[in-house]
């Protein structure tokens, strides 16, 4: 098929930027929405044109790499996948497609499609761990058995691979569902629960200090979202956050 | 050619880590804090150890090429963790796993190494559980296990389908506690371009900012390489797209042994090649055999119908379709180890049964488990069990709880629902055994540079068994480099901090300035793909699942020619000192060129069968893999200024706990 492409074009965080319409021809329904980018990198790197910076790695939609903005969608318009899991057998002959970096005050574009996602892993530095050393002296695994279905809750939450689909969905930049997943996966255990209260409390004010925004209760982001993050997180870090609030010492 | 002193130390197999650590000179808690190690990779080797060195107050540098530590392609491990923790009392101990995995490397590891990693096997799970990993339980709240190829017990810990997910963000946990403490200095969207020598001990590393281009000095009293695995010499692979041997291979030319590179993993369960815009191959885990049945049709007539599009599988009746790792391998059937079911899968799909389009492709099929668990869960809740679309929907419902997100990544991927018609799949490059030589100490042949991980060739000898990765690189990185680095770093308690103004670290920078403006300054007309690419296809076509002296002197001949070419031709867009993708890929496809050689060589040079290493001269009747004792040593290769004339040291293997025997899975 053919497709008319409109991609953002950045030189570096500073310059302005804009959209650059590409025309591309040849592209198959098994393709990637990756490969049919490899497709026109390639095709702008031999005409000595600068190809399309995007980030990617894993392409099998589990490293939270990809990103993009797909007609206005994040990971563009097939539900649960990334972008490198979405395949051009979602879009018709003579399509236009608009892509766009992730948008949020919090995400600086680097270059082209390409953000820089550091804010999150600052959240995870002030509270997403349990202070256990790697000492080898723990306890053995089956010594406390935890409840299969706080266990698979925890997994479930566990699953966020940190793409930011969530925040550039979010009409807030709120960055509530990556936080109360990390929260969630580690209130819902038991090794979890000690620090729990000053985990919440840190995490929160660190995506306070990042500039995202606050939770409207919309919804877009359990709708965007790759692994089906559900919104009950968000509703179980507020308990918790309300809870650390008022029972706190610190 | 010299002999490889590999300091094991003395004592009985099962003793000789505990004496080893209890007589290791130990660095003290004050002069920790003067030292500062350089960690080169955070997925599960570079993250552990690089949390555990800071935890023991060593000043930890920490680099990765991706925007953050958690997005190392660990993360896409899926099946599981062995660990012989016993919990399934189905007779699982040290010395099995031990036993299994020798045996399962076709006696071509090193036997003290791998009986350590037994070991501390037990001590991950402990680790990983207290980090809040959330791993399967059963309705008892208690840890699930299952079953991976190559063995007859159930000792695979997981976390569904994304077992390496789970792990790795506990490792990244682990770090960003380190990183808070300011124990760890994190250099993400970081490239090491370069080590550095000084006075013959490894003290640091040249870097290149990939979003700034500017190019860095770090200076350590150790370098530790946990970078992974060089899979993506093949340019398909199930690695990620910026996978890469640099850091393994620009030790390997300062001096670090190369050991074993022809010892490279197919994996026989990868969804198959689609197209030539293909840019990666999508692993379906291991896991999955312990359910899936693999077969192909008995008769040809079929093989043609299904390819025309005239037959559907589903519509093949059992008795004609050959369930050929049944048929062959009736004692482990379904789960033999990856080697043997890769070759299994060419050899029906080279004698025309393939069932696809390109004749590549082999089907695994759930039908029968999902009939099996879904009369189990009809008989539990006492309902009709030859309700035959009760019994499906059941089962279905257990297979999803199970595989569900390897059943939508396929789904998704070939657009086929695989509960309602088999899989297709095909071998695909998954995992590289060989890598940087080691001693017991995880030290290279550099003082002061280690290797862990999949970087490092110890442990998994010609063929690793599945759900042994993230093992080997947790047990490197929590559990033992931590120990051994200390060793070595307690004469540097005095040395103090290492300058990066030296001599060696100017000429370091200036080799690395100089090939990265020669990439920007080249004239050339193709794209940097365009030579990974064909340097793929001549490694898949004669240095990939059987492989021959004549087909290998070509592939040598071949990939000199790529890379001649490639200095002469390759166009790199953009300039050197901003953000640019190409100008990475460059570097990394430039030593892709040069290691496949020696790749080539290496596999010329072992004239044996032997675990993923397949050469057509040396085979037995039944066509299985003719190991030669002659070759029971390990291949270490010295770099002497050009791959082509890399100068072979040997390491003898000696099994005195294990003996070595036909491997065999029937």
């Amino acid at each position: 098929m053919k497709l008319k492409l409109k991609i953002w074009r950045q030189k570096n965080a500073n310059d302005k930027g804009k959209l650059v319409d590409y025309d591309i021809d040849g592209v198959s329904g098994d393709m990637s929405f990756l490969e049919m980018l490899d497709v026109l990198n390639t095709q702008l790197i031999e005409k000595g044109e600068e190809p399309v910076a995007f980030d990617h790695d894993c392409r099998e939609g589990i490293c939270g790499t990809c990103s993009l903005f797909i007609n206005g969608e994040a990971h563009g318009p097939d539900r649960l996948v990334t972008t490198c899991q979405l395949h051009m057998r979602k879009f018709n002959d003579g399509d236009t497609i608009y892509i766009e970096p992730f948008r949020a005050k919090a995400f600086p574009v680097v270059k082209d499609l390409v953000v820089d996602r550091s804010a999150f892993d600052r959240i995870q530095h002030a509270g997403g761990y349990i202070s256990v050393n790697t000492s080898g002296n723990t306890q053995d695994a089956n010594a406390i058995p935890i409840n299969k279905e706080h266990a698979d809750k925890a997994f479930d939450a566990a699953t966020c691979i940190g793409c930011g689909a969530c925040v550039a969905t979010c009409k807030n930049s709120s960055a509530m569902l990556f936080v109360s997943a990390k929260v969630s996966q580690f209130a819902l255990l038991p090794q979890g629960k000690v620090e729990a209260k000053q985990r919440v409390l840190n995490m929160v004010e660190q995506m306070d200090k990042e500039g995202f925004g606050n939770c409207t209760n919309t919804g877009a982001c359990e709708v965007e979202c790759p692994k089906g993050i559900s919104l009950e997180n968000i509703a179980r870090m507020n308990r918790e956050y309300l809870a650390a609030s008022f029972t706190s010492n610190t | 050619m010299t002999v490889l002193n590999s300091r094991v130390p003395e004592g009985p197999l099962a003793d000789k880590w505990t004496n080893h650590k209890n007589k290791i000179n130990l660095v003290n808690p004050a002069n920790k804090r003067l030292i500062d190690v350089i960690v080169v990779g955070t997925g599960l080797a570079g993250g552990s150890a690089a949390a555990t060195l800071a935890e023991l107050g060593y000043n930890v540098k920490a680099f990765c090429y991706q925007d953050s530590p958690r997005r190392a392609h660990s993360i896409a491990a899926q099946g599981g963790i062995n660990a012989a923790k016993n919990y399934q009392g189905d007779g699982d101990s040290t010395y099995r796993l031990f036993y299994d995995t020798v045996k399962g490397g076709d006696y071509r590891s090193r036997e003290e190494n791998v009986y350590r990693l037994a070991e501390v096997s037990a001590n991950i799970i402990d680790q990983c559980v207290a980090q809040g990993v959330p791993f399967a339980r059963d309705y008892g709240g208690l840890l699930d296990n299952r079953s991976f190829g190559g063995v007859l017990v159930s000792r695979t810990f997981y976390a569904k389908g994304q077992t390496g997910q789970q792990l790795l963000l506990g490792c990244y946990s682990a770090m960003n506690r380190q990183i808070a403490r300011g124990k760890i200095a994190m250099y993400n969207r970081h490239e090491m371009m370069e080590l550095v020598i000084v006075d013959g001990k490894a003290r640091g590393i040249i870097a290149r900012n990939l979003v700034t281009g500017e190019i860095e000095r770090h200076s350590a009293h150790a370098v530790v390489i946990a970078s992974g695995g060089y899979g993506n010499v093949f340019y398909l692979s199930t690695n990620a797209m910026g996978s890469n041997v640099s850091a393994a291979w620009k030790v390997h030319k300062k001096g670090a042994f190369f050991a074993n590179p022809c010892f490279t993993q197919i994996h026989p369960t990868c969804i198959p090649v689609s197209g030539d815009h293909q840019s990666k191959l999508t692993l379906m885990s291991e896991s999955l055999r312990n359910d899936g049945r693999i077969w192909v049709p008995k008769k040809m007539e079929d093989v043609k119908a299904i390819r025309e599009g005239r037959l559907k599988p589903t519509q093949i009746a059992e008795e004609d379709r050959d369930y050929y790792l049944e048929r062959r391998y009736p004692a482990f059937g379904n789960l033999v180890p990856r080697d043997v079911a890769s070759r299994a899968a060419k050899e029906r799909c080279d004698a025309g049964y393939g069932v696809n389009a390109t004749g590549e492709a082999v089907y695994l099929d759930f039908a029968s488990a999902i009939q099996r668990y879904g009369k189990e869960q009809a008989h539990i809740h006492g309902l009709d069990e030859n309700d035959k679309d009760l019994v499906k929907k059941l089962g279905t419902e257990v297979v999803k709880s199970k595989y569900g997100n390897l059943f939508q990544m396929y789904e998704k991927i070939v657009d086929q629902n695989p509960y309602e018609t088999p899989m297709m799949i095909y071998p695909a490059v998954h995992y590289t055994m060989g890598g940087v030589w080691v001693d017991y100490n995880l030290m290279t042949t550099i003082p002061g540079l280690y290797a862990i991980g999949e970087a490092n060739f110890s442990d998994h000898g010609a063929n690793r068994l599945g759900a042994s990765a993230l093992m080997q690189g947790l047990a490197d990185g929590y559990f033992v480099l931590p120990y051994t680095i200390g060793d070595y770093l307690s004469a540097d308690i005095r040395t103090g901090k290492i300058p990066t103004n030296l001599p060696e670290f100017d000429a370091a920078e200036n080799a690395v300035k100089e090939q990265i403006n020669g990439f920007v300054n080249n004239k050339g007309s193709k794209s940097v793909d365009y030579f990974h690419k064909r340097l793929g296809k001549v490694m898949w076509d004669k240095v990939g699942m059987a492989r021959n002296a004549e087909g290998l002197k070509q592939a040598i001949e071949e990939i000199r020619a790529i890379r001649e070419e490639f200095w002469k031709d390759v166009r790199v867009p953009g300039a050197a000192n901003e953000y640019n993708e190409e100008l990475a890929k460059a570097g990394r496809v430039a030593d892709f060129l040069e290691l496949g050689e020696l790749f080539a060589i290496d596999a010329l040079h072992r004239e044996e069968s032997c675990g993923g290493h397949f050469r057509e001269e040396y085979q037995t009747a039944e066509g299985e893999a003719l190991r030669r004792p002659e070759f029971q040593y390990v291949a270490a290769w010295e770099y002497t200024g050009n791959p082509g004339e890399a100068i072979m040291h040997k390491e003898p293997l000696e099994y005195k706990n294990i003996e070595v025997k036909e491997r065999s899975y029937k």
